[in-house]
């Protein structure tokens, strides 16, 4: 402590300072840019889906149904916070905040533009995946202690999904991370310049389609929503969550959602280029893809029926993960012969 | 209207908009009232025919989630029950249990004859009317109600929403 001090007030300090300081406000920035966002997703989840269906989706609450997720957050916060008798209080608590805290801890490593990232690593990929694994545990844990048998079958669902698709989606970066030759999502981001429509997206077509439906099976979307299948288990891992602690889930959720779309537009959609230079706002294109893949989701959330729960560990685990190998192997085997 | 010596306009009762500042007064109970008017999440929980209404009433011609009203699956994130249909006597003890389960403020509907007072199932096995042992807030005749029935429930539950007071307390 004493040495921090020292070294917080010795000369040479002001920049360390200002380091410090530009880190927080940068934080602070993408933290308020995010939870603006993730309210807001599910009112254009609900808008698209409506849509689709021939309905309008939420009208009354504001002009066209906009402060519907403000609405929708405060009744959740000033609802009764109920912990079931029987429910393991400690592991009951500290498990939406394990989903929460992976979700936002991995934004640290999401580059929105060229010189905007938290925390420039060289694992930046290997941090996501980590990250989105670490996730899991907080599904399982509170499935485990809510001492609910549907919330119990909801999370060994989770579980044994996010692992199975954990690995095809790994692999799927894998052929990424050869051609660019960097785990660091910035250095994946300039690689991609020299390539046609600067993205990896013809190269890794591929990849880019193991990693589409591995990161809808990692967020538990449809058609891969086994653990929150409403029909068969009420609502899944959270079944036993109200107010605000279900709010904590929801927010987990629809952040992991938002990641999976910018890893998707930043590793094969070639990030923050795009066909031309859009002024004064440098993340343009990269809000642009991941704007889209978030409508993607939501369409084929609107189309797509439940997997049967055997049909997707087969689909995992003898067309996913052999379909990435074989990308691996292609990717590596050209990189070799250039 | 503008208030004597403040300066503060009223643009609604109990609601006040600071000229200039860009500001609007209000009372926590405006807040949170309108915030539980705007998502009533109901327990999706069918009885009987009923159910088939209430069905299309969230369906595509009519969208009860224009009015944000969504169906949840699980009891610890709805706020109203909605009974649709008649209540056997095997039933009733599980529609309390669903109610039980549910977090604070829940509100309960009564859709339908049979469950505003038994109908004409005036039987041995029938509980007249869903009040016999759950507190109705709302009750929606018919048999069945049609689903703009059931709609204009749901705005009588807003309105009894919206002049609730001090229920977000600790101390209610």
């Amino acid at each position: 402590m004493t040495g921090f001090l020292e070294t917080m007030f010795s000369p040479g300090s002001a920049d360390m300072i200002l380091t410090i300081g530009t880190i927080v406000v940068k934080i602070a920035i993408l933290i308020g840019i995010v939870l603006l966002h993730v309210a807001y997703a599910p009112y254009f989840e609900r808008k698209v889906i409506g849509h689709m269906q021939v309905r309008m989706g939420p009208m009354r609450v504001g002009p066209h149904g906009l402060l519907q997720p403000i609405a929708d957050g405060l009744k959740l916060f000033f609802k009764e916070d109920i912990i079931p008798a029987q429910a393991d209080k400690s592991i009951f608590y500290i498990s939406p905040v394990i989903c929460l805290f992976t979700a936002m801890s991995t934004l640290a490593v999401i580059p929105i533009f060229g010189g905007f990232v938290i925390a420039n690593i060289n694992i930046g990929i290997l941090f996501v995946l980590a990250m989105s694994s670490l996730g899991a545990y907080g599904i399982v844990m509170s499935g485990w202690s809510s001492n609910s048998k549907y919330a119990f079958l909801g999370g060994l669902r989770s579980s044994a999904q996010v692992i199975s698709y954990e690995i095809a989606m790994g692999l799927s970066l894998v052929g990424v991370i050869i051609m660019s030759g960097s785990l660091n999502l910035t250095d994946i981001v300039a690689a991609q310049e020299a390539y046609p429509l600067k993205s990896f997206i013809i190269p890794q077509i591929i990849g880019f389609f193991v990693f589409c439906v591995a990161a809808m099976a990692e967020t538990n979307r449809t058609p891969f929503d086994l653990p929150e299948a409403e029909s068969e288990l009420v609502a899944g891992y959270f079944t036993e969550y109200s107010g605000m602690r279900f709010a904590l889930f929801f927010l987990a959720e629809y952040i992991g959602m938002l990641l999976m779309c910018a890893i998707a537009a930043i590793c094969f959609l070639g990030g923050w280029n795009g066909p031309f230079e859009v002024p004064y706002i440098p993340f343009f294109w990269l809000l642009v893809k991941v704007y889209a893949f978030m409508f993607i989701y939501y369409w084929v959330r609107a189309t797509v029926p439940r997997y049967r729960y055997d049909q997707l560990m087969s689909l995992g685990w003898k067309l996913m993960i052999p379909l990435a190998l074989f990308n691996v192997v292609l990717t590596g085997t050209i990189k070799m012969l250039r | 209207m503008v208030l004597d010596n403040t300066g503060v306009v009223e643009i609604e009762e109990g609601i006040k908009v600071v000229p200039g500042a860009n500001s609007i007064i209000t009372t926590i109970d405006k807040v949170v009232n309108w915030s539980r008017l705007s998502s009533i999440w109901p327990m999706t929980f069918g009885l009987a025919c009923c159910a088939i209404e209430m069905m299309t009433a969230g369906s595509a011609h009519y969208d009860l989630d224009r009015f944000g009203i969504i169906f949840r699956g699980s009891p610890r994130q709805s706020d109203v029950l909605i009974i649709a249909g008649t209540v056997t006597k095997k039933m009733a003890p599980v529609l309390r249990r669903v109610y039980d389960q549910m977090p604070e403020p829940r509100y309960v509907m009564a859709m339908g004859s049979c469950a505003c007072s038994g109908g004409v199932f005036n039987t041995y096995s029938t509980v007249q009317g869903g009040d016999a042992f759950l507190p109705v807030d709302v009750y929606v005749p018919g048999c069945p109600p049609r689903p703009e029935a059931l709609m204009d429930g749901f705005l009588r539950l807003q309105d009894k929403i919206r002049k609730e007071y001090f229920r977000w307390s600790r101390f209610r």
